[in-house]
């Protein structure tokens, strides 16, 4: 997910929800029924059609109408059967077959068999569909015939009877479950994908814990409960509303006002030292880790960035505390591509330690005493511009000027995507974020070769033929039992890359949001690493229990 | 509603002295430019008159927990959200506006001018697919047409005045073209042609000093508009680029802190009013002193 | 009248024409490429040009237009690029949002401006005339983002008379109509007081008061109906400047209309949207002055419809 901050991590969920949400674990599956609450967003909510929505607000509205044979442990990164009752992997790792939870029902009342899951991974890999999440499904058998247009259906997919579905690969693949957990594998009714064609994405259907049963455009928003879902006791609540419009800071006023329970966008920064240092706050305050990090990309295309030594001198020029001072410290200095709570991450690994002489030995040495000029690009909204005037002030102290180019985000991402036209890219407010807890989902599109073509996401242009063998090589690492040994490749993967150091990576964010009192539930759900930004089906309301 | 404007071959051309005197002791232009020359002294003389530099992003210029500082005796107006000092940046961002207000009123003024004379003077096809172009711009939503202009060229102070100018043209050419168009059509313009004068000396001798007024005037109040516009374009992140400081961006920059640092939108804010007011003024003056037409009204 | 009807319409609508052009080449022009912002960025190559062909973008420009101006006369303004819905969809759920800030803001300079440029015009030369006339410019030369800040930051976040933005009541309205409405009070008073100088030098008015109809009377019945007709027909023209102002001061208030729609569809270079918007605001611009036109010779018969 590009457009913003997306999945949270394992370790940062488990540890900060349990911490706080270990007493009252058993309260929230226990609790009653009913009640509502209002969440706000800024931006209007696009599209609710799981094969196209990616973006902040409606990524977890879909996971709760809609569902997927995988999904997560609420509050966790941990996988767990979903619409699958039950799963078997063939030894060679490249067949899967799930067996389907028997009576689950669509929202229209047609019961969900193993025909819908086969229409809807063909929807979605269907070049028609225009699916963004289509290039995740790679793995499948038939996918490639599918991209080219030359088929209409997934060989790889077959209806083995109204409750099995198999699927065959045609590379091991040791995500294949991850990405079963992603909105585009939900499970869509074909007759009411027909019905409404296009507008599929504002007249949903689907067998989730929620229905759709208003859409104001550009106002509001409401889920009721769907009182026929399978898992009995989910969700807890009667009725979400979600206002649409509101600036973060409008929203966190109203939420002190009791107009509303969470900020979707979280608190925005202006707020964040007065809510943080209340009293009658602080409790409601919630901190959760994400699968984040904010970085520069050098082009290493363009001279003088094609020197490693000139990147390696960047990568101690910028100081990185200050950075993160400038964004009130809601986030922790990054010293390499992975955040540290993702499985792979280098803990002793000290990566480019911040000194601007030794920064500025080593660019003389690269043959620029006198430093040169460049541009850095910046996506337009706040704090982006701020930061990378601090970048600007870090690169002039070694003696390079960067010029900053401060552009709407689509226009960054498309000089980002020409071989020649943006020397480095300052990342926030683009950044990538995770789409589920796995290193490879850090690699291929924006460090592998993959991803430095025109109009890819690979920004440094950096294509390592070496890495990307050995990317492929842990990736075909399906057995559970190597999993150590996998994690152990990817990190040494990343490792080589800041040794060429095409990326400085700045900071890991932290999520900050709250809730009303009103509303119950452990920590943990209201910064769901996966169901972005808050698990909205297991959020209870203290007014009915 | 007294005096009428003799038609004449010659304008009536009140002498700059009395003009200049009129502009003194009126309190309102006497105030406009009051202002206006502290404000082009301020951004002459910046250099030596900031107490910090401008770009410099403080230690100090920031509390622990990187909040912004309110006004003080060390900072005289606060600091910005990286510990700027604000009114140092407030200085140099006269600068930009301006430089800007200047420049894209400037470029706007010869092409207003431009057209509406060429249009006005030539009539026919000519002038009437000129004028035809004319309407199509005064219909333009002109704020949607200067962001998407921004969005396309990579923005920089030059493209910014080129954009804005692109937009402010429009008003100048309408009211060139319907004097010209006026001018065109009495007497001494025909005698003048029938004696053979070329073109150009008509419109140099006989057009040009009847709509120099005109021109004084639109060009005054179009400084107004045009510092408007481009605290607007930097307001929405389109303008001026960072760290070059221009009152809207540090209003862009600032503004999430609104509610705890009212200051950094509240002096920025009034520096562009007082701006704009005072060339509004001067222009209202002008207008008064120069086109006798008009005079008494206010 | 119909003849000139005819001829201003076909005129009007020449005009629309010439700005869908004008917009679209520029959005050629802008350097995002939307296939590749819809493909998503595990998309391969041949992904994004399967995308681009069919959204007809692979085409040479001239094709492309027709097909647009084909579309727009069967009144399809498209499909957003990254909401995917009908554009059209789109700015109807929006517009009554931005139909009713427009109506209150006309209430709010109608009221403020013209209040303004009574007062000013019966105490004409007095302290109170300068002053009121020094503020007419002060509204014509403040920013509307600065205006709106700062009324939210006085009436809102400090005296909570008025909500922090947003939409629903008429407590929401208040602060979003006064920021607008500023900007035609300094006409309109301006306007007004000429008009009413104007009118109490008519005969008519010094008869009414050789008879000795009392000078209250004299004004509202006589000389602010007369004055105030021209400036009715200025209504039309505002719109124009609402036009430009909705972008800023909707995303100032978070107020749901149009102008929302166009800034967040600018920033993500979602382009069916901003041609659709375009093409709206100037359908508002054109309409109004037309209007405009057509009021004029109805409040003033010095002016002939031409």
């Amino acid at each position: 997910m590009t457009m913003k901050l997306m999945t949270s991590a394992l370790a940062i969920g488990v540890a900060l929800g349990l911490t706080s949400g270990a007493a009252s674990a058993q309260d929230f599956t226990e609790a009653k029924q009913g009640g509502s609450m209002i969440v706000t967003y800024k931006d209007d909510v696009s599209t609710l059609d799981p094969a196209i929505g990616y973006d902040w607000q409606n990524w977890s509205m879909i996971k709760s109408l809609f569902d997927g044979l995988m999904d997560y442990e609420p509050g966790t990164t941990i996988l767990k059967k979903d619409l699958a009752e039950d799963y078997t992997i063939s030894d060679d790792g490249m067949t899967f077959t799930f067996k389907l939870r028997p009576g689950v029902k669509f929202h229209n009342g047609r019961e969900l068999t193993a025909e819908d899951v086969k229409y809807s991974l063909d929807r979605v890999t269907n070049p028609e569909t225009q699916s963004p999440g289509a290039g995740f499904f790679g793995s499948i058998e038939g996918y490639d015939a599918m991209a080219s247009g030359e088929a209409t259906s997934l060989s790889g997919v077959t209806v083995i009877d109204p409750y099995t579905v198999e699927i065959k690969l045609s590379r091991p693949d040791a995500t294949f479950l991850h990405v079963m957990a992603i909105n585009f594998s939900s499970i869509v009714p074909k007759e009411e994908v027909e019905k409404w064609g296009l507008d599929f994405g504002k007249h949903p259907v689907g067998s989730g814990a929620f229905k759709l049963s208003d859409w104001t455009l550009g106002q509001s928003l409401t889920f009721e409960r769907n009182k026929d879902y399978w898992h009995t006791g989910v969700p807890k609540l009667d009725q979400i509303t979600f206002e649409i419009g509101l600036e973060p800071i409008v929203a966190l006023l109203r939420l002190q006002q009791g107009e509303a329970d969470i900020p979707g966008d979280g608190i925005p920064p202006a707020k964040f030292l007065e809510v943080t240092a209340d009293p009658a706050y602080k409790d409601l305050v919630i901190e959760g880790g994400q699968l984040h990090t904010g970085y520069i990309t050098m082009n290493v295309l363009m001279p003088p960035f094609d020197n490693l030594k000139v990147r390696q001198a960047v990568n101690m020029a910028i100081n990185k505390d200050r950075a993160v001072r400038i964004i009130n410290g809601r986030a922790v200095p990054a010293n390499q591509p992975l955040p540290p709570t993702m499985p792979g991450y280098a803990k002793d690994y000290e990566g480019y330690a911040f000194d601007p002489e030794a920064a500025k030995a080593l660019l003389a040495e690269a043959g620029f005493p006198d430093g040169f000029e460049t541009e850095l690009y910046v996506y337009n909204t706040d704090p982006n511009p701020r930061l990378a005037q601090s970048f600007q002030q870090d690169l002039a102290a070694i003696g390079i000027k960067a010029e900053i180019r401060s552009l709407a985000q689509a226009n960054v991402i498309a000089a980002g995507g020409e071989p020649d036209q943006a020397p480095m890219i300052w990342s926030g407010g683009m950044a990538w974020i995770a789409d589920f807890p796995d290193p490879s989902n850090f690699y291929g599109p924006i460090l592998g070769c993959d991803g430095a073509v025109q109009g890819g996401w690979n920004w440094s242009w950096y294509c390592n033929k070496d890495l990307d063998a050995a990317a492929v090589e842990a990736d075909a690492m399906t057995d559970p039992a190597k999993a150590g040994e996998r994690e152990q490749k990817w990190r040494d993967i990343f490792l080589k890359i800041m040794d060429d150091a095409p990326w400085v990576p700045v900071f890991n964010e932290q999520r900050f949001t709250m809730r009303s009192e009103k509303l119950g539930g452990p920590d943990a759900i209201f910064v769901d690493p996966v169901h972005v930004p808050v698990n909205y089906d297991y959020v209870y309301s203290n007014d009915v229990q | 509603m007294s005096g009428s404007a003799a038609v004449s071959a010659t304008p009536v051309r009140p002498g700059a002295g009395r003009v200049l005197r009129q502009l003194m002791v009126r309190p309102r232009s006497a105030f406009a430019l009051v202002v206006i020359v502290t404000m082009v002294a301020a951004a002459v003389l910046a250099p030596w008159i900031v107490p910090y530099d401008p770009n410099d992003q403080m230690f100090d210029g920031l509390s622990l927990e990187g909040a912004p500082l309110p006004p003080s005796a060390q900072f005289w107006l606060g600091t910005d959200l990286l510990g700027r000092d604000l009114f140092s940046r407030l200085i140099l961002g006269t600068q930009t506006s301006l430089i800007i207000g200047l420049l894209a009123n400037g470029i706007a003024v010869m092409l207003g001018a431009g057209v509406g004379i060429t249009a006005g003077f030539l009539g026919g096809w000519v002038g009437g697919i000129l004028m035809r172009f004319t309407d199509l711009m005064m219909a333009f939503p002109a704020l949607l047409l200067a962001i998407v202009l921004a969005a396309i060229f990579k923005p920089s102070l030059l493209i910014v005045a080129v954009v804005i100018a692109m937009v402010n043209w429009v008003q100048m050419a309408r009211v060139i073209y319907t004097e010209t168009r006026s001018l065109a059509e009495r007497e001494f313009i025909s005698v003048q042609r029938a004696m053979g004068a070329s073109t150009f000396r008509i419109l140099r001798l006989h057009v040009l000093p009847h709509l120099l007024y005109s021109i004084i005037v639109f060009g005054t109040l179009g400084i107004s508009t045009t510092v408007l516009l481009e605290a607007t374009l930097s307001y929405l992140g389109v303008g001026v680029q960072p760290p070059t400081p221009s009152w809207g961006n540090i209003i862009y920059e600032n503004q999430t802190y609104f509610a705890n640092a009212p200051w950094l939108v509240f002096f920025p804010g009034l520096a562009i009013v007082l701006l704009a007011l005072s060339f509004n003024l001067l222009g209202d003056v002008l207008r008064d002193a120069l086109d006798p037409k008009l005079k008494g009204r206010h | 009248m119909w003849a000139y009807l005819v001829r201003r319409t076909g005129e009007a609508l020449l005009i629309l024409l010439g700005i869908s052009l004008v917009t679209f080449v520029l959005l050629y022009l802008v350097p995002a490429d939307p296939a590749r912002q819809i493909a998503g960025r595990s998309a391969t190559v041949e992904t994004v040009a399967n995308i681009r062909a069919q959204l007809g973008l692979d085409q040479p420009f001239h094709i492309q237009y027709v097909r647009y101006l084909g579309n727009l006369l069967q009144g399809d303004l498209g499909r957003s690029y990254l909401q995917r819905s009908e554009v059209a969809e789109l700015i109807a759920a929006r517009m009554p949002a931005t139909l009713l800030l427009m109506a209150a803001a006309i209430v709010v300079e109608l009221i403020l401006g013209l209040t303004i440029g009574i007062v000013a015009a019966l105490k004409r030369n007095t302290a109170v005339d300068q002053s009121l006339m020094v503020f007419s410019f002060v509204t014509i030369s403040a920013p509307q983002f600065v205006v709106g800040i700062l009324l939210l930051y006085v009436f809102a976040v400090r005296l909570h008379w008025f909500p922090i933005g947003g939409y629903g009541s008429f407590a929401h309205l208040v602060l979003p109509a006064i920021t607008i409405g500023l900007l035609g009070t300094g006409w309109y008073s301006r306007m007004m007081r000429s008009s009413m100088i104007d009118v109490l030098a008519q005969d008519y008015v010094r008869t009414a008061r050789a008879k000795g109809l009392g000078r209250l009377r004299i004004i509202l019945r006589h000389v602010v109906p007369n004055a105030v007709l021209p400036i009715i027909a200025m209504i039309g023209i505002d719109i124009g400047l609402f036009m430009s102002g909705i972008v800023v001061v909707e995303s100032v208030f978070g107020w749901p209309g149009i102008g929302q729609l166009a800034w967040q569809a600018i920033q993500r270079v979602d382009i069916p949207i901003i041609m659709g918007v375009t093409l709206v605001s100037a359908c508002f611009i054109v309409l109004g002055n037309l209007v405009a036109d057509l009021i004029a010779p109805l409040v003033d018969p010095r002016i002939k419809l031409k």
